[in-house]
């Protein structure tokens, strides 16, 4: 039973904090909004006998790269944010646009209702089950990654890669030769 | 209640009080060995030798009233201490720090001396600590001053900077001993090369040891890498706004900060509890003396060397420490993998 309290507490928090990352205006407010959610995710992790992903949620999203974000918020130092002239106008607001948002969120919420509905067996514990062992232990997690799931490791590297050299390139100003 | 459970309870008690505690002796300790490096005696009047200062600090600080800036953000200003010093405690939770023990055959069953030995236990003292610096740039910013939002940005990037070179560091240990769980990365390291030699990772990896303690100085912001607060420019960096209790969490948090570097690396590199002379009942006595060993090197670092530019920060950090530790890491594997093969 304080289990089950346990997963309600953690999903209503990450969904409350979710919603907070988008729902108020200080940019700071919402990084550490951002924060709380990686942290509830990571809580539901643990729950799922999958420590090592938990505490790899935590150092790269939480740890890592939600610092960088504040980095940016805080050289910006953009205390709130208020919908100026160009901000209506920008064509995202164009009300086709707006509706085919839309249309494709409630596409997304759907999908995700039906995949839940399909999934076999997901109401039980997990340990126990056919693959618990590769999600609970960092050794078979790891093999599982480089044998079976190679090709997809290696294209989200390649992929992260590619993004990062685009990044540098966009920094570099124009006619700066170093 | 079990006595098994109580036992449990007051292990954790302990560890909480040592950590406490480390964080008034080495207020002492920094002051009274700065002093003798400079030849003063240090804080010499409260107490016999100044013994009883960090009791008269502590009181000091408690008198004092509690400042905030009219500017400052209100939630954030005091969230921004707690954080500091609930992550600073968090991250001790997986360090053990003393081998199994039944306290002289009080207990039927031995209890390990630490307070939670988990399979990932090396990640989870990683990834709380990362959360750290959450408490200093909050802080920077939530105050509303400019030299405090210099600290908080320069405290950002430098964690950034210097945590990848860390957990190399940390990699290439985790490839030796083949776990996660750092008792039994220590147990790893138990017996002796010739009879005399101790089996410490130091001696395999005495690169990744150096990384390790560079980088652990830069991620508790201590000189010569305390640019977040960097006195002669930035008045006192992140914590210029602070003042009474919430001030006094922020060193404490890094002094606990430097415990928990001192311990891992005394888990990791030198053979944690293991030692000669003493029988294992009383390993932790190794244990202490070797943290003591590496804070008091922390403490030396710190009165021996000036602070560097933050140019040459970052740049020692990207382009020479990073490096080195990416060629241990790869050379520890190649030779873990001829040697086991």
């Amino acid at each position: 039973m304080p289990e089950t309290l346990v997963f309600y507490l953690l999903s209503g928090l990450a969904i409350v904090a979710s919603a907070l990352v988008i729902g108020q205006r200080n940019p700071m407010y919402s990084v550490l909004m951002l924060i709380a959610s990686f942290g509830a995710l990571a809580g539901l992790y643990i729950q799922l006998d999958a420590p090592f992903v938990a505490v790899a949620q935590i150092i790269i999203y939480a740890g890592a790269i939600m610092v960088l974000f504040l980095f940016v918020v805080m050289l910006l130092n953009a205390p709130t944010e208020d919908g100026a002239d160009w901000d209506k106008a920008h064509p995202l607001q164009l009300p086709a646009v707006t509706r085919l948002g839309s249309m494709l969120a409630v596409l997304l919420v759907i999908q995700l209702a039906w995949a839940l509905m399909e999934a076999a067996d997901i109401n039980g514990p997990v340990a126990g089950q056919t693959g618990a062992a590769a999600v609970s232990s960092v050794r078979q997690l790891g093999r599982t990654l480089f044998t079976d799931y190679v090709f997809a490791f290696e294209a989200t590297s390649v992929l992260i890669l590619v993004a990062m050299v685009g990044a540098v390139m966009l920094a570099r100003r124009e006619g700066e030769r170093s | 209640m079990e006595i098994r459970t109580l036992v449990q309870l007051g292990i954790i008690g302990l560890t909480f009080f040592m950590l406490i505690n480390a964080s008034a002796v080495l207020v002492l300790a920094e002051r009274k060995i700065m002093g003798f490096m400079q030849q003063r005696f240090g804080p010499y009047l409260v107490g016999p030798h100044g013994l009883l200062q960090p009791l008269a600090d502590i009181i000091k600080l408690l008198m004092k009233e509690e400042l905030r800036p009219k500017g400052a953000d209100k939630w954030l200003f005091t969230l921004a201490p707690v954080l500091s010093i609930t992550a600073a405690f968090a991250a001790f939770a997986t360090v053990p720090w003393g081998a199994e023990t039944t306290f002289f055959g009080l207990l039927e069953q031995p209890v390990k001396l630490g307070i939670a030995d988990l399979n990932v236990g090396v990640l989870v003292v990683f990834a709380i600590t990362s959360m750290g610096v959450y408490g200093i740039v909050l802080a920077g910013w939530s105050s509303n001053s400019k030299y405090s939002l210099f600290g908080g940005l320069r405290a950002s990037a430098q964690m950034i900077s210097y945590e990848l070179s860390y957990a190399t560091a940390l990699a290439a240990v985790i490839l030796l001993s083949g776990s996660l769980s750092l008792r039994e990365v220590v147990d790893a390291q138990a017996g002796t090369w010739f009879g005399f030699i101790p089996r410490w990772y130091l001696f395999l990896q005495p690169v990744g040891f150096l990384i390790y303690m560079v980088a652990g100085v830069a991620e508790t912001n201590r000189a010569p890498f305390d640019f977040p607060e960097a006195e002669q420019e930035l008045v006192a960096g992140y914590n210029t706004e602070y003042s009474s209790v919430r001030f006094a969490l922020f060193p404490q948090a890094e002094y606990i900060n430097m415990t928990t570097m001192s311990a891992v690396a005394a888990d990791l590199y030198l053979g944690g509890w293991h030692g000669p002379f003493l029988p294992p009942e009383y390993g932790w006595i190794w244990f202490l003396l070797k943290v003591g060993a590496i804070l008091f090197t922390y403490i030396w670092v710190r009165w021996t060397l000036p602070r560097y530019r933050y140019d040459q920060l970052m740049r020692f950090g990207w382009k020479w420490l990073f490096p080195a530790a990416v060629i241990n890491l790869i050379a520890t594997a190649g030779l873990v993998l001829y040697f086991n093969a």
